[in-house]
């Protein structure tokens, strides 16, 4: 029943098959079973439980809200929910409480959807590996799958893989069947890379397209509510509920169809898809490639256009956006002062001095680190030297893509990231920065553009990992893309093998030995 | 002053560390070279002043600039603060559109280009009353540049001579304004108080254009009229309503301008004058001693009439400005032709629509009453001057059918100098007990039909009085308060004879003059009439029997 789809829950749910309450509590037994993988910061029983009640009772009277209504989902933890702490898996916040509920999560809320915890993630959605957050790192479900543990001989206690991030909670808690959708934030591929590493669907929409309201900033130039689903057909779901203008989003931007559902087969022959040749990054894994090409042919043989296409700008993209995303972060971070909410430092010999040990204490050294290079780009003398050329490359990037499209490519077809799941003690020998130049290398471009782009699993790796493959559209194309998107996880064959219950059930048995991780703060 | 004293060391202080301390050797030469140069050549007589204004005005619009919660001045603390202003992790800034339709209207009242597309930028800085970290603001593309204020000042020996001039506003720019701080020090404690966090500012800035204190003052009473009658800010300084800052600095005219400083907390238009007139001579006598002026923020010590370094560091402060990345870039349209489809005219913001309804402006008043009343025009200052008394002048004409250059002397001397000594604002939309009437009840023109003989001469205590018994008893007539409390003019033929008959009698020496013919004495008996019955004589009669008996 875990393992069903949105579209096979909900109607098992109307049919009486199952009610919300039996689904709510078999999703909170599997997060109980699942508990060893750190990819909840809280569980919100209680809330899920009374949500679930409620939407027995429109059940039992026939009057269900929509396809939503009775579903599990998760909420990555720097979404802001009424009366549920919301961390941002900081000591800043681990105590905050916020007073209203960000407009994404108010929307499930209203489609009658079943809120079963906020998920972990890294400090404030800074990093590619959800390992650097106050709560302690995500684990990958996948370490603990048949197929890796035999592959690479691994012991699951110390050869355990990455979610991949920033939002590795809530990419693990959709591929341990915990919930089947998780809300995850994409700045520079933070939703499409852990869901790449964790084998699920993720989508990064267009910008605008779904309110930022309520999602505790990274950058908010760049971030877009991310849908992490196990099939695109669920995220077309998800998003038709989710879209639209926001009175309390200026940068949102009108519904772009009322009709989001997907039709059962998508056809590609009429498309053209493009091979962006920077993508042949150095340090792709050979899986990885072998998949592109693998997917690029399968597109060819359909009678889809399979073109090479350039976007010369692209190989800026990281060094841009580190400038980019540290002086937004600098600002956004301003706030955090111990004053009207979060951690206060018992520091009080002046203001300025309780500041100062607020935030030291608050923030951990990326967080830190962020702050300090943005306040430089953004000193009088280096405004120029830094922002605005910045601003200039991000525009080229951007006019890359647009060149491309307006020359009729209808997607571009990449790899998500450069290689599967690292080993959290090879992830964790280099620092987060240069963890997140590398990891974000092939999702960032299309956060510079506002561009929609789809992560879909497509195959495990030699070492029985998932690998996923990217398609970005123009804007405001995002039921295109996921048509397209549909297509490839018809073509793949990935669902057919039905991985996520191979990792689960082999997951429940090593769950005796893995010792309970503590919450580290 | 003790505090004084030590600003004074402190600053001498840092004209000998300027001088033999700090500077590379090579700049410390020139610096003297350049001070000996000054002495040597210049005159220090012929410094002058040279004054711009910064002045931040809060827009009156019922919400914030950026979130729904209600403007008030004096709400319980921290009672009108929105998610948003407490700045709540997630929240967002929604641009309120009467904002900005009032920072247009401002922009064309003043003659300024509007600009069609505005941005907003992020201006950091941490102090406990901006509880964002940044203050939204407008640095690269305000919405409004390149103005003009016309404005005026009576000089000369009557000072009854109108002399223009014009001051030209740089930019207006919108922006947020901050909470406050409240300081117990006492305790040592800080309270913060979020209510005013967030309400819409116009920040208007005024080219150095002008050159002592009274100038600055009449500018920003222009200005203050100005904004008053477009109704996009109410103007008040004791409220902080308008703030002004004051960039003072002296050059000798022709050379470049000298270093400036910022002078602060000036709340009201007098102490402004003094303010500037203050740093000026403190500026002038540094150099005439040969110092050096810094460049630094000053507060205005009302007490003292001095301004005093506030020693910040605000010299040093680099805002780190950056664009407001929550909100796009805010267009304005020319007129409805120009708004491109599927805008929403309700949305847009319109300039030629806020054109029309651009209401007349003090200076224009001011020319029509000169010129259709044939009044002076120092008396149409003083009618614009003050909220209301134009059209109650105006009402006054229609109802009493006088001439308008009579009743002017007894609306500007009489009646306005009353209700000052009453305390007693013309315009009281705050108190009207009718709701919306502009003028108090117990001024109403008709009250002056009845009154007029009284009013068009000298029965100032009856009027007085009558003025504080309406206060008192709203809704009771003229008329009969007049009959109740015995306030009416003493008319009484008889009654008038006996006491003008005692008079003449107890004053021989006078009577005796007028009977030589210096008919001026006669007004001294006519007060002393005046005296015997508390100002309640009808002044027309008394003459009247005051003559007959001396002639």
């Amino acid at each position: 029943m875990l393992s069903l789809t949105i579209r096979e829950v909900s109607l098992a749910l109307r049919e009486g098959r199952i009610s919300p309450t039996e689904l709510c509590r078999k999703c909170l037994d599997q997060i109980r079973t699942t508990q060893h993988l750190n990819a909840y910061i809280s569980v919100t029983e209680e809330t899920a439980l009374r949500q679930a009640a409620e939407a027995e009772t429109r059940m039992r009277q026939g009057v269900p809200r929509g396809p939503l209504d009775g579903i599990p989902f998760a909420v990555k933890d720097n979404f802001c929910t009424e009366g549920i702490q919301t961390t941002c898996a900081s000591r800043m916040l681990k105590d905050y409480t916020p007073p209203y509920s960000a407009t994404v999560v108010q929307k499930l809320f209203d489609q009658g959807a079943v809120l079963m915890g906020k998920t972990n993630m890294d400090e404030f959605a800074m990093g590619s590996g959800s390992t650097d957050g106050a709560y302690g790192p995500v684990r990958n479900p996948w370490s603990y799958a048949t197929f890796y543990r035999e592959a690479n001989g691994a012991e699951p206690d110390s050869d355990w893989v990455v979610t991949g991030g920033s939002s590795g909670g809530s990419a693990a808690a959709v591929a341990s069947l915990t919930s089947f959708l998780a809300l995850g934030s994409d700045t520079g591929g933070s939703t499409r890379n852990p869901g790449a590493l964790c084998g699920v669907v993720a989508l990064k929409p267009t910008y605008g397209l779904l309110s930022r309201h309520g999602l505790i900033p990274l950058m908010n130039s760049m971030d877009v509510p991310g849908i992490l689903t196990r099939t695109v057909h669920d995220a077309a779901i998800v998003l038709g509920a989710l879209q639209g203008l926001d009175r309390k989003d200026s940068t949102t931007i009108p519904p772009l169809s009322t009709q989001m559902e997907l039709p059962e087969k998508s056809d590609v022959r009429n498309i053209c898809v493009g091979i962006p040749k920077e993508y042949h990054a150095p340090g792709l894994q050979e899986d990885t490639l072998a998949e592109w090409r693998r997917v690029a042919d399968m597109f060819d043989r359909e009678g889809a256009r399979v073109v090479q296409v350039s976007l010369p700008h692209t190989q800026y993209s990281i060094v841009c956006y580190h400038i980019l995303c540290c002086v937004e972060v600098a600002s956004n971070m301003a706030r955090f002062d111990g004053l009207e909410y979060g951690h206060r430092s018992p520091v009080a010999t002046s203001t300025e001095a309780m500041y100062a040990s607020t935030r030291h204490e608050g923030f951990n050294d990326v967080v830190r680190g962020r702050i300090l290079s943005g306040n430089y780009f953004l000193l009088k003398q280096n405004f120029e030297h830094y922002f605005t050329k910045a601003q200039k490359v991000r525009r080229m990037i951007a006019d890359d893509f647009k060149r491309v499209f307006d020359s009729g490519v209808d997607v571009l077809l990449t790899p998500s990231t450069l290689a599967d799941a690292a080993r959290y003690c090879d992830f964790s020998q280099e620092d987060n920065r240069t963890r997140s130049a590398q990891e974000d290398v092939f999702t960032q471009p299309a956060n510079m553009a506002g561009l929609p782009a789809v992560s879909v699993p497509t195959a495990l790796s030699k070492r029985g990992l998932p690998i996923g493959l990217q398609l970005i559209g123009p804007a405001q194309q995002d039921k295109m893309l996921l048509t397209v998107a549909q297509w490839v996880e018809q073509s793949v064959g990935f669902l057919a093998h039905n991985h996520y219950e191979d990792a689960v059930m082999s997951m429940n048995k090593w769950r005796s030995v893995d010792a309970p991780l503590g919450f580290h703060v | 002053m003790p505090a004084i004293e030590t600003e004074i060391c402190h600053f001498f202080n840092c004209v000998l560390y300027l001088f033999f301390s700090s500077c590379p050797q090579s700049t410390c030469v020139h610096l003297l070279m350049d001070v000996l140069s000054f002495l040597l050549h210049s005159d220090p007589q012929r410094l002058v002043g040279v004054v711009g204004l910064e002045i931040h005005a809060q827009i009156n619009s019922k919400t914030k600039l950026f979130s729904g919660s209600p403007v008030g001045f004096s709400a319980p603390p921290n009672s009108l603060v929105s998610f948003f202003d407490a700045s709540l992790p997630g929240t967002l800034p929604v641009l309120n559109k009467r904002c900005v339709e009032a920072a247009v209207m401002t922009g064309l009242a003043l003659k300024c280009t509007v600009n069609k597309k505005s941005f907003f930028d992020r201006k950091h800085y941490f102090y406990a009353d901006l509880p964002a970290g940044f203050q939204i603001t407008q640095q690269r593309q305000p919405i409004a540049v390149d103005g003009a204020l016309l404005y005026s000042l009576l000089g000369g020996k009557k000072r009854n001579q109108v002399i223009q001039k014009t001051v030209r506003i740089k930019q207006i720019q919108l922006e947020q304004d901050s909470g406050k701080s409240l300081h117990d020090d006492l305790r040592s404690q800080t309270f913060i108080d979020l209510n005013r966090a967030g309400v819409g500012l116009m920040e208007l800035v005024m080219e150095p254009d002008m050159s002592c204190g009274e100038e600055a003052a009449a500018a920003v009473r222009e200005l203050q009229l100005i904004l008053q009658a477009l109704g996009t800010c109410q103007g008040n300084m004791a409220e902080g309503q308008m703030r002004v800052d004051a960039n003072v600095s002296v050059h000798e005219p022709g050379e470049p301008l000298g270093v400036r400083a910022e002078v602060k907390n000036i709340n009201s238009i007098r102490y402004l004058a003094k303010a500037i007139d203050f740093e000026i001579q403190r500026q002038i006598d540094i150099l005439q001693r040969g110092g050096v002026v810094l460049k630094e923020t000053r507060a205005y010590d009302s007490k003292s009439g001095e301004t005093i370094s506030m020693r910040d560091k605000e010299g040093l402060q680099d805002y780190r400005f950056m664009p407001e990345p929550n909100l796009p870039p805010l267009i304005v349209y020319t007129d409805n032709a120009s708004l491109p489809p599927g805008i929403d005219v309700r949305q847009a913001v319109v300039v030629e629509a806020i054109r029309k309804r651009l209401p007349e402006l003090p200076g224009v008043k001011r020319d029509r009453l000169v010129r259709s009343y044939g009044i002076l025009p120092e008396h149409s200052f003083t009618l614009v001057n003050e909220e209301g008394l134009v059209e109650y002048f105006e009402e006054v004409l229609k109802a009493t059918a006088k001439e308008p250059r009579k009743v002017i002397g007894w609306v500007t001397n009489d009646l306005l100098g009353h209700l000052k000594e009453q305390n007693i604002p013309v315009s009281q939309r705050s108190v009207s007990r009718t709701g919306n009437a502009i003028i108090p009840s117990c001024l109403s023109p008709r009250l002056l039909l009845v009154y007029v003989p009284a009013v068009t001469h000298t029965s100032h205590v009856g009027l007085t009085q009558v003025f504080q018994e309406m206060w008192r008893s709203p809704g009771k007539a003229a008329q009969q308060l007049i009959q109740e409390k015995d306030l009416g003019l003493v008319a009484d033929t008889n009654q008038l004879h006996s006491i003008c008959q005692k008079v003449v009698d107890s004053h021989p020496h006078e009577v005796d003059a007028i009977r030589n013919g210096n008919k001026k004495v006669l007004n001294k008996l006519m007060g002393l009439v005046q005296k015997e019955t508390k100002g309640r004589a009808d002044p027309v009669l008394v003459r009247a029997i005051l003559q007959d008996k001396t002639s």
